[in-house]
């Protein structure tokens, strides 16, 4: 007789029907779940190649910059360390008339970035091509809110953070998009809007991100306004920053 | 060592000598939050001790202050919060009479001797509050921690028994990242046929919309109907959406929600103490099963990140939320302690002291509590750690523990304990399901009569379901 529940594992991308040594694992179950957390862990802490970013985005001007953490373990210990500038890039970022600023941050994973961030940049400046958008600014070790900061002082009228989300057993190299108007440090999670999952072929691609994106800037621009007040009624992939109703405190992607 | 007290709402100034040197605690929530063992969390508030001198010499200090000094000087004012104004004024002297005269030492010493019984334990615990359990909870080591929880044990009953001596629970949380009903009846299905689902078949939504809740809510009712499963259901909504679904007629055994510490915490959870008795009273009104109709879960550090935590260490915050939670005397109360994050609980060391912090408070204050024990993957854990916790909380006497599907929880992205970790830990230390649920596991065929799982086909009956 066939396995009976194999069924369950048809209807569920969940662990079912795993079977059983005793009251344990099978082997091949349990060293599956340790490649999976091998993966997301090594991609919390794998290393973030600015000029690689850079060289991808020519020849589209890009700044480099890096937020107050001095490295990996004290960037996962002091987010707020992560949503601040350090005075050296501070002070290479200067002020201009631009409508949009674009940062492309490692977050909590550099190979969701190297994968996904250039790709999606070039395309949401094809598709703005009527906007003064601002040099691109790749910034290390950085949290989501360090893009409040940046566009303030770029004097951008509106902030786009492409990010590395927080790996998952499923997903090590998700990228995600955070949209701010008025950035200016202080700035609350409800402010911004969110596009998650841009991980091409399982997840959201590189064309339908973009024009997600470009459609909730210009929706954005004409409204003054980002967050719970902003809606995408094409998609309910844009939604407001919330956490789940359920969770005591879930770090929001990136954050 | 000195200890000047100022009174009521007063100025108190704390201090000691260690080695030579002096150090000086200019309040109550100073003194507790450098005595706390480290974490990340009380760093990032800026509240830690700066050394471990400094947090020994701060433990030699609050072991010399009177238990009494937490009804004297309240760590969060209490003109400006309705959790303080709770815990104060709803404080049992009487029952706190045979520990007033104790010091915060003096009470470690006595929970520790011959005469903390389940009895007097039991006895106490209306008289303590959660800033007591917290004082006392940071002069403990880990084993201090279990001993005295294992010796309480907090009852509650809805369609079954949960805390029984003996026995040790699982909440099945049968996640989906879409809500898929197939999807979330196939792990509800696997995890049954571990055993698992006694403490409660509770889902969180990955929608926040009613309609969605309501799908949920009515797929759980059926499973559990057409198997004739005593157990109850979940669906862990924000508690208006509860509400809601009870006006609609939905069957909602068990209203949720998260809790925090402070006024502030919840209402950044959207919630405050007015709601939280029209949710449960919501509940009551269907009449489902028992009178104790809430689950909550709680976690250390979401006061700081709801910035509302007062200078207030996140341990002792933490149990102030159980001060929330026994005023509705929940069926209910779920740590879910690594679940936030690293920069509230490092490491696998951190997450396991302070799943062992939150079952000891929430036990000292008399609540069924449960605890997630879980880890995200930019924490500094794994799941040795998870082992490690699980085992420790069952030795200790946790009334429940999550059940996930190869503990890996696929709409909330992180890791928890799975339906297997449930099957070893109740097998290395004897301890069976709540017993309207073995009997039932029984009756099905599913385990034999020793109380072990039978062997395949078990639960051949379970496999016909499709929603």
């Amino acid at each position: 007789m066939s396995d009976p529940l194999a069924r369950l594992r048809l209807m569920t991308s969940a662990r079912v029907a795993l079977g059983r040594s005793g009251a344990g694992l099978p082997t091949a179950p349990l060293l599956a779940f340790q490649r999976d957390h091998a993966l997301a862990r090594d991609a919390v802490h794998a290393p973030f190649d600015p000029a690689d970013i850079a060289a991808a985005l020519k020849p589209w001007p890009v700044v480099t910059a890096a937020s107050q953490a001095p490295d990996r373990s004290a960037y996962l210990r002091r987010p707020d360390l992560g949503r601040r500038l350090d005075a050296e890039s501070a002070s290479r970022l200067a002020p201009g008339d631009w409508d949009l600023a674009i940062v492309i941050g490692d977050g909590l994973s550099a190979p969701a970035v190297h994968a996904h961030a250039a790709p999606v940049a070039s395309r949401l400046i094809e598709r703005l091509a009527d906007w003064r958008v601002a040099p691109v600014v790749v910034a290390h070790l950085a949290r989501v809110a360090l893009g409040d900061e940046i566009g303030a002082r770029l004097g951008a009228r509106m902030v786009v953070v492409l990010i590395g989300e927080r790996p998952g057993l499923s997903a090590a190299d998700s990228l995600g998009a955070y949209l701010t108007s008025g950035p200016a440090p202080g700035r609350r999670d409800s402010e911004r809007n969110c596009v998650s999952n841009i991980r091409p072929p399982h997840g959201l691609g590189y064309e339908a991100a973009a024009d997600t994106l470009a459609w909730l800037i210009r929706a954005a621009g004409r409204l003054r306004l980002t967050g719970v007040g902003l809606k995408d009624e094409r998609l309910d992939q844009a939604r407001p920053l919330k956490p789940p109703p359920s969770a005591p405190n879930i770090g929001v992607g990136g954050e | 060592m000195a200890w000047e007290h100022g009174g009521w709402q007063g100025a108190s100034m704390f201090a000691s000598a260690l080695n030579g040197q002096r150090y000086v605690f200019d309040d109550l929530k100073t003194l507790l939050a450098r005595a706390t063992p480290a974490r990340s969390g009380d760093e990032l508030a800026g509240v830690a001790a700066a050394s471990q001198a400094e947090r020994v010499a701060a433990r030699w200090a609050l072991a010399d202050v009177p238990l009494s000094a937490f009804l004297n000087e309240a760590v969060v004012p209490y003109e400006d919060d309705e959790v303080t104004r709770l815990i104060l004024d709803t404080h049992d002297a009487s029952a706190f009479a045979p520990a007033a005269a104790l010091t915060v030492g003096g009470f470690r010493d006595w929970l520790l001797s011959e005469a903390a019984t389940a009895e007097t334990l039991a006895a106490l615990g209306p008289g303590l509050t959660p800033e007591m359990a917290a004082a006392v909870s940071k002069l403990m080591r880990n084993q201090d921690l279990i001993a005295v929880a294992a010796r309480r044990r907090v009852r509650t009953r809805f369609r079954t028994t949960i805390g029984l001596p003996g026995r040790l629970s699982v909440r099945l949380q049968p996640n989906h990242p879409t809500d898929d009903p197939s999807g979330v009846a196939a792990s509800i299905l696997d995890g049954l046929m571990f055993g698992c689902g006694d403490a409660v078949i509770g889902i969180n939504p990955a929608g926040d919309s009613l309609a969605g809740a309501i799908a949920l809510l009515r797929l759980v009712d059926d499973v559990r109907r057409r198997y004739a499963i005593p157990t109850q259901s979940c669906v862990l909504a924000h508690l208006t959406t509860s509400i809601a679904a009870v006006e609609r007629g939905a069957p909602v055994d068990l209203v949720f929600q998260s809790i925090a510490g402070t006024q502030g915490a919840n209402q950044g959870f959207g919630v405050d103490l007015a709601l939280l008795a029209e949710g449960r009273d919501a509940a009551l009104s269907l009449r489902r099963g028992g009178e104790q109709v809430c689950y909550f879960e709680t976690g250390q550090g979401s006061a700081l990140s709801a910035g509302a935590h007062h200078g207030v260490d996140q341990q002792t915050l933490e149990a102030r939320a159980y001060g929330v939670a026994r005023a509705f005397d929940p069926f209910l109360v779920n740590s879910v302690v690594g679940f936030i994050g690293p920069e509230y609980l490092y490491d696998g060391k951190q997450i396991v002291r302070a799943g062992l912090e939150d079952h000891f408070c929430g036990k000292l204050l008399g609540l069924p509590m449960g605890v997630d024990v879980c880890h995200t993957n930019h924490a500094e854990a794994d799941q040795d750690d998870m082992d490690t916790l699980l085992t420790l909380l069952a030795v200790a006497g946790v009334n429940f523990v999550m059940g996930v599907p190869g503990a890996d929880d696929v709409m909330l992205n992180y890791q928890s304990t799975s339906f297997h970790d449930a099957l070893y830990v109740r097998g290395v230390l004897g301890l069976r399901p709540a017993p309207e649920f073995e009997a039932w596991l029984a009756s099905m065929g599913m385990i034999d009569a020793a109380g072990a799982l039978a062997a395949p086909p078990r639960g051949a009956p379970l496999l016909d379901y499709s929603p």
